[in-house]
């Protein structure tokens, strides 16, 4: 207990929130380097799930490489690639791109696959190209689970991406291993709330984008009608032709 | 004018589903196909806006083959109307009209300034165009499914089961509206439908399919009624059954027509050419 209240002292310690290294730096570059490899794994996952949930050409590869790369830990990818790279944000980067790619791509092949394959045949039978399906239909109607894939990401990235500490000077891995190292523990484990905070509030964040984007996919279903009463629904004319 | 020239579809693995199929469907005439399930009469609409490619023969649009035209551009120029509708269900009811009309370039505005008024020529309150398609019944849905085809005025419209997710008294309301549509508009339509009396209701000629796509009859709905070719058209179009086979009774001087069952079904007027004035 009292180790927990060193740690919440060390967190509110103003003295911690001044100079280089200090918490508020350690925390943006937290958010800044997971959201750099988030941002590369949609980037890739995004066009390569899409372009398989559309096609339906490759699905195996998905499940080849969601469950493979799942099972790859990312301490020893880190240590690979900080052995052949070297010191710097190169490593981390790839190892951590390597954890976040499959739930995005999982995402992005789920999501553009679930989407009614009527809705998709209708919309090319009028004439939409097929980059049009995929950009107004598919992907707009896949965005819950696309967000859903991207929100699990996320969420392994940042509580991951203090092991980019350990081949650079950079997040709140530093004061982690830094409080291993010199056994100052209250430093340790106020780095490790923090890093369980920062992903509480990314998590509260992603749940808001994700039921803003579930109700743009299927706008007014499940609910009942009279939450929103209409004028034009009570006039609306079924006219039978003169 | 829309002409299928000896046309075959045959899947790999050599299932198939048009064996070999010609027909002629004159300008501004609705043709229906009819036949149970696997008949090939939806692949043989798909094959109109080169949804489906087929194996041999060719379908040509007023003279010119679908195979030279760009599928995009091709089903652009033709209106595509099928069951449930087919909606964008993200898009409300002006832009799911508006659709093609804005991909072909037409301005946003103008294109929901049309969708409005397709609305009215539907039968629909213009008030639900802000609306999403799961806001609406399955009837209005399917209106909007019509709008949508007619949006960018095509000559051809084609029609896979249109009304067939919708209940029996809509669909009679509907079909009714797209006979009023039609005596407007004069476009080229082919319909597809397992439901024979719809045929009826809305084609010029009926074309009632086997399977395999084989034509076991054509023409009009009274000389199918008339003299079905053979035992499958007769059971097919149910001639003999009790709702088929109509006599008239005489009930206080009115002739009263009563199907099989001995079930009134309606009151005998003289004929329309008789009581024309």
């Amino acid at each position: 207990m009292n180790l927990l209240l060193d740690a919440l002292a060390w967190v509110l310690d103003p003295a911690n929130w001044a100079g280089s290294g200090s918490i508020g730096a350690r925390i943006l570059e937290h958010l800044g380097f997971s959201a750099a490899v988030v941002a590369a794994a949609c980037a890739v996952g995004i066009p390569a799930g899409a372009a398989i949930g559309h096609s339906g050409r490759g699905r195996s590869l998905v499940i080849l490489l969601t469950s493979g790369a799942r099972a790859l830990p990312t301490l020893g990818l880190l240590t690979i690639l900080g052995l052949a790279l070297g010191i710097g944000l190169e490593a981390p980067f790839l190892a951590l791109l390597v954890l976040a790619l499959p739930p995005v791509l999982a995402g992005a092949y789920a999501g553009v696959e679930s989407v009614a394959r009527e809705t998709v045949g209708a919309s090319r039978a009028i004439g939409m190209t097929e980059w049009q399906i995929v950009r107004g239909v598919e992907l707009p109607l896949a965005a819950p689970v696309l967000l859903g894939g991207i929100r699990s990401a996320a969420l392994q990235v940042i509580s991951t991406a203090t092991l980019a500490a350990y081949v650079a000077d950079t997040g709140l891995g530093r004061p982690l291993f830094e409080g291993l190292k010199t056994q100052r523990y209250d430093m340790m484990l106020g780095a490790s709330l923090l890093v369980a905070l920062l992903a509480l509030a990314v998590e509260l964040c992603f749940q808001a984008l994700q039921s803003s984007a579930s109700r743009r996919a299927a706008p007014h279903t499940g609910r009942p009608q009279s939450a929103r009463p209409h004028r034009a629904a009570l006039g609306a004319r079924e006219r039978t032709p003169a | 004018m829309i002409e299928f020239d000896a046309v075959r579809k045959e899947y790999p693995g050599g299932t198939v589903a048009v064996a070999g199929f010609s027909l002629r469907v004159p300008s501004h005439t609705v043709v229906a196909l009819v036949g149970s399930s696997g008949s090939g009469k939806t692949t043989l609409l798909r094959m109109v806006n080169r949804m489906v490619e087929p194996t041999a023969g060719a379908v040509r649009i007023d003279d010119v083959d679908v195979r030279s035209v760009d599928p995009v551009r091709l089903r652009r120029s033709i209106g595509y109307v099928l069951q449930a509708g087919g909606l964008l269900p993200h898009r409300t009811v002006a832009d799911n009209i508006a659709t093609v009309p804005v991909l072909s370039g037409r301005s946003r505005r103008e294109a929901r300034a049309d969708a409005l008024g397709l609305l009215e020529r539907v039968g629909l309150d213009p008030a639900l165009a802000d609306r999403y398609p799961a806001q609406l019944s399955g009837g209005q849905q399917q209106r909007v499914g019509v709008a949508r085809a007619l949006a960018a005025d095509p000559n051809i419209l084609l029609m896979d089961e249109p009304f067939g997710a919708v209940d029996p008294i809509v669909r009679e309301q509907l079909q009714a509206e797209l006979r009023a549509l039609q005596a407007e508009l004069g476009k080229t339509i082919l319909f597809v439908t397992h439901d024979v009396d719809e045929a009826f209701a809305l084609a010029d000629e009926v074309v009632v399919l086997r399977a395999g796509a084989e034509v076991a009859q054509r023409g009009t709905p009274t000389e199918i009624l008339a003299a079905p070719a053979d035992g499958f058209v007769a059971a097919f179009v149910g001639a003999g059954t009790a709702r088929r086979t109509l006599r008239i009774r005489d009930v206080e001087g009115r002739r009263v027509v009563v199907d099989g069952d001995d079930r009134p079904t309606g009151v005998l007027e003289a004929d329309a050419s008789e009581a024309a004035p």
